[in-house]
């Protein structure tokens, strides 16, 4: 523990003012705002494509913003080469020296800045301890397993003591169950070294179990940030909807009345401010299977999994999937199943904007 | 499973036979020279299998130890001629086309693609083909004749080949590696140097290797350009040996051997470069 508090990296904050970033003709970032507190994990989100990856680029200096202002702590980084911005970055594909063992990897960083033998020695040892690398030194990088590089990769970023961390979908190269390892473990180092940090991924599982604060991108543009459950809760737009959970939420055109929603082959009680030509969602999750309920959905295909279980089907002529519960057992193709929806749980958009209407 | 064992080593030693053909006939020539090497007298044997008939050292003798008309050590004078020629070559091939297949490998520049046009171009001309105006461009800078002069020539046509090889090096390292060293600290110059530069010695090493050699054993435009024979390389030399009066065979697969051992070393000094996959484990999994 006493090691670990020698640890802690000079945190800092991040901020971005209307980022913009251009390739030719293509927009790839069409104005970020963004504010990371000191200590922070932020997550970007966003379907590949979305800029999240040349967002991160632009914090670490790999790319230059074609307008806007990138500041770390209160440096403007904007116009600084990497190397002057004491930012770390783990990278998708770890980038690991080849020709350097694990230890020399560990403190490529520090002898740049050739920083004194001794404390070199002393942080490659905490790091190693800490990342259980030990063993493994001496090695390289070509004789580590995946998961074993991205520790690497990872103690890398740390024995460099970095005002901000950067990961670049870092987990995307793993098998399932090491990811979910390795997960759990960035989120232990981050509350060991309550370091700021910015973490890019498309994984929404990653993104809702790591996040402080989620941000979401699409096409360049920030979407909604938040806490990652209220990004789920109350989404802003049918995209950050969709977006969020899995499976996606069902999205279904309807006429918004005074006192009703009406779908196709179903209607539902509501008192909200829309009218007209509306957008619901209704996620899997939130539907209550019920006798009497308004919504009836013919099962296509069953997948139970134990701890929950998925009616995929139709409902009026629209796909349409719900939870069940894990034990389900004896429905099968054809069957109708009944549901009600908690007023509470239904969102509702603007057909056109996709705003959402609350 | 018996038969099976069976017929495997059936295979095996079919394989072994063709092997040892294969060796046998790649070797047969060489054979001869060691057989003409070390028989003593100008006649060449004759006979299937060639082996030397009181095998002596006397050729050897004659070539390393020839004098000059001025008593001094010629041969090892031409020897160390080829050799300065083709380090040079190699070296300033390598210095040139590092930085520039690096160049053209990562950056957009005006003028990137007609570039490479121009220099693949310069590839598909024999040698051979630019010889009298390579002579009349060295004569009016006053390199006929010079080492200088042949080193000049060589690099031309080993700086783009070198260029080539080497950027298809660079592109197979990925940038990842570069961008990783430039946040860790490292300058874009660093970058290269420790982190590029370690990833593509095999390349490195290859090439190097590849325009040493064609420097060593290039015959026509030596032949061309050298006149006196304390600047004559070793091809020049050899060819010597057999002229139109006379044909000292024996001394003639004498140098040659003595010719082929440098290169031969610089191979098995080499080879552990040569193992591919240095960047293995660099990057993913």
């Amino acid at each position: 523990m006493v090691i670990r508090c020698v640890l802690v990296a000079a945190v800092a904050t991040l901020t971005l003012r209307d980022v913009r970033k251009q390739f030719g003709e293509t927009h790839v970032l069409r104005g970020i705002d963004l504010d990371v507190e000191d200590g922070e994990l932020v997550v970007l989100v966003g379907s590949s494509g979305c800029g999240k990856s040349t967002l991160l680029r632009t914090i670490a200096g790999l790319e230059i913003p074609t307008s806007g202002e990138v500041s770390i702590g209160d440096r403007d980084v904007t116009k600084l080469a990497p190397r002057d911005r004491d930012v770390a970055m783990v990278f998708q594909s770890y980038a690991l020296y080849p020709h350097l063992r694990v230890r020399d990897n560990l403190s490529f960083g520090l002898k740049l800045k050739k920083t004194d033998a001794a404390i070199i020695d002393a942080r490659v040892k905490e790091v190693s301890q800490m990342l259980g690398l030990e063993a493994l030194l001496d090695r390289f990088p070509r004789e580590l397993s995946g998961g074993q590089r991205q520790r690497v990769a990872m103690g890398r970023a740390i024995a460099r003591r970095p005002s901000l961390f950067l990961f670049d979908e870092p987990l995307s190269n793993l098998d399932a169950a090491l990811r979910a390892e390795v997960r759990v473990e960035i989120k232990r180092l981050h509350a060991e070294l309550a370091a700021t940090m910015v973490y890019v991924t498309h994984d929404q599982v990653e993104a809702m179990t790591l996040a402080d604060r989620l941000v979401i991108l699409n096409d360049g543009k920030l979407e909604q940030q938040g806490p990652p459950l209220e990004l789920y809760d109350h989404p802003d737009s049918k995209f950050v909807a969709t977006f969020m959970g899995s499976p996606a939420m069902n999205i279904f055109p309807a006429t918004a009345t005074d006192s009703s929603l009406r779908a196709d082959g179903f209607t539902l009680p509501y008192e909200g401010p829309a009218r007209g030509d509306v957008l619901i969602g209704l996620r899997p999750q939130d539907l209550v299977a019920d006798e009497e309920g308004p919504i009836t959905l013919t099962v296509d295909v069953m997948e139970a999994m134990g701890f929950e279980a998925y009616a995929h089907g139709r409902v009026g002529t629209l796909p349409f999937v719900a939870r069940l519960d894990g034990q389900t057992r004896g429905i099968t193709r054809g069957d109708a199943i009944r549901f009600s929806l908690p007023a509470a749980r239904l969102h509702v958009f603007d057909r056109q904007t996709e705003r959402a209407i609350r | 499973m018996r038969a099976r064992e069976e017929s495997k080593w059936w295979i095996e030693l079919a394989c072994n036979a063709v092997l040892v053909l294969a060796v046998a006939f790649a070797l047969y020539p060489i054979l001869w020279v060691v057989t003409l090497a070390l028989s003593p007298g100008e006649a060449p044997q004759r006979g299937v299998i060639p082996v030397p008939v009181a095998p002596s050292l006397e050729h050897f003798d004659a070539v390393v130890l020839a004098r000059g008309d001025d008593g001094s050590l010629v041969f090892i004078r031409q020897m160390m001629n080829s050799l300065v020629i083709a380090l040079t070559t190699a070296t300033t091939a390598i210095l040139i086309a590092t930085p520039a297949a690096f160049a053209m490998s990562r950056f957009r520049f005006v003028g990137k693609g007609s570039t490479t046009l121009a220099l693949l171009a310069t590839q598909m001309f024999p040698g051979v083909a630019a010889a009298i105006p390579l002579y009349l461009i060295l004569d009016a800078v006053g390199l006929i004749d010079t080492l200088t002069g042949l080193i000049l020539v060589y690099a031309t046509s080993a700086v783009p080949f070198a260029i080539f090889q080497l950027r298809g090096a660079f592109d197979g390292i990925p940038v990842d590696l570069e961008e990783a060293a430039m946040v860790d600290g490292a300058t874009r110059f660093e970058a290269f140097v420790r982190v590029v530069l370690p990833a593509a010695r095999p390349a490195l090493a290859v090439t190097a290797l590849f325009a040493f050699m064609t420097a060593w054993n290039e015959f026509i435009l030596a032949a061309t350009f050298l006149s006196r024979e304390e600047v004559f390389t070793l091809p020049v030399v050899l060819q010597r040996f057999v002229g139109e009066h006379h044909a000292h065979w024996g001394r003639f697969a004498a140098g040659a051997i003595v010719v082929s051992v440098p290169v031969m070393a610089l191979f098995y000094w080499l080879q552990r470069h040569l193992v591919s996959g240095l960047t293995a484990g660099g990057v993913k999994g």
